[in-house]
């Protein structure tokens, strides 16, 4: 592996951008490949395979045998709002094996009484995310139901391509924000991502079983996320 | 996987080179059985023996370091096999049981 190759994955790990390094095992020649980048015939497909399925291993390309190593950032959630909710989605997303970030302004929801041991942020997203941006490895689920809290982020999820983007809120009240989100300048396509009402629907009733639908839901953008490099 | 702490292996492999030291990667590329590193994983070495990372838990780092001082030297990679059936495993093997194969290369 070349200095150049290793500068550039490395780069690529800082900015939470997915790569998979290619090993050529017959002749020691490295590729650094990073999402998005158009990879055509069959090292594409098993390049978006390793993205899919985050595991390393050899494969066989036109007879070389090549080892192809993914660097995936590690998936976190972001929430906005220290609700109910959030306080059961803190305690279940460790164990699913995401870091979870809670944000919120109001100073009597966010208190570290109610959220002991959780990143909690008293200071409105528009000032946070500035300093922490949003990307495709994050999801964002906005569940404080006060419009002048939920929009940015909800935008600023939409515009950064976050893989999961979910607000509270019954289809009424989701009706009304898509105009808000319109004014913004999200496009119908974009807007069209947001899961509303959040949740998986499993008949969630209970602020703990919303939590639930609301991570069984993460899990599953993850795991079906669009990342072709197929050319 | 942290990228920003010290204990990452390719950002320390990165800052020796750049500082002009020589410099080998170690890469888990396959695993067999129960193995204590999953491929991809890695032990980063430098022209004086200094490592940071992991290839097992701690079974066979010793031996992966001086294989890494002769591709360093040599500048030409190499594939090493460790295992309880491997001949080696009398000198340096896995308690676990399990096998692994190791790429080892220069950091040109």
């Amino acid at each position: 592996m070349q200095l150049k190759a290793l500068v550039k994955l490395n780069a690529a790990r800082r900015d939470r951008k997915a790569a998979v390094v290619v090993t050529d095992l017959s002749d020691d020649k490295v590729q650094v490949i990073l999402e998005g980048d158009a990879v055509p015939g069959p090292l594409g497909e098993e390049a978006v395979k390793a993205f899919r399925s985050g595991k390393a291993g050899t494969v066989d390309v036109e007879g070389q045998p090549l080892f192809l190593n993914v660097h995936l950032p590690p998936p976190r959630i972001v929430v906005i709002g220290a609700v109910h909710i959030s306080q059961a989605l803190a305690q279940l997303a460790p164990v699913a094996g995401y870091d979870l970030t809670i944000i919120d302004p109001r100073t009597a929801f966010a208190t570290e009484e109610r959220f002991e041991g959780v990143e909690l942020i008293a200071d409105w997203p528009e000032d946070v995310l500035k300093d922490r941006p949003l990307d495709a490895y994050t999801a964002l689920a906005a569940v404080t139901h006060d419009p002048k809290i939920d929009d940015f982020p909800l935008s600023e999820a939409l515009r950064a391509g976050c893989f999961y983007v979910g607000a509270l809120g019954s289809r009424k009240t989701h009706a009304k924000r898509i105009e808000r989100l319109k004014e913004l300048g999200r496009t119908d396509n974009e807007i069209g991502r947001i899961a509303a009402p959040i949740g998986l629907d499993i008949g969630a009733a209970s602020p703990a079983e919303i939590a639930l639908a609301t991570l069984a839901q993460i899990v599953q953008a993850f795991r079906r996320r669009d990342l072709v490099t197929a050319g | 996987m942290t990228v920003s702490g010290i204990l990452d292996p390719l950002t320390t492999a990165q800052s020796w080179k750049e500082a002009g030291r020589e410099v080998a990667i170690a890469t888990v590329i396959d695993t067999w059985g129960s193995a204590p590193r999953p491929a991809g994983s890695h032990l980063v070495i430098d022209g004086e023996g200094n490592f940071e990372g992991s290839v097992s838990g701690g079974c066979v780092e010793g031996a992966v370091i001086t294989e890494a001082l002769d591709v360093i030297a040599s500048g030409a990679p190499k594939m090493l096999e460790f295992g309880v059936a491997d001949e080696t495993a009398w000198r340096v093997g896995l308690s676990c049981g399990g096998r692994i194969r190791v790429y080892v290369e220069r950091l040109g």
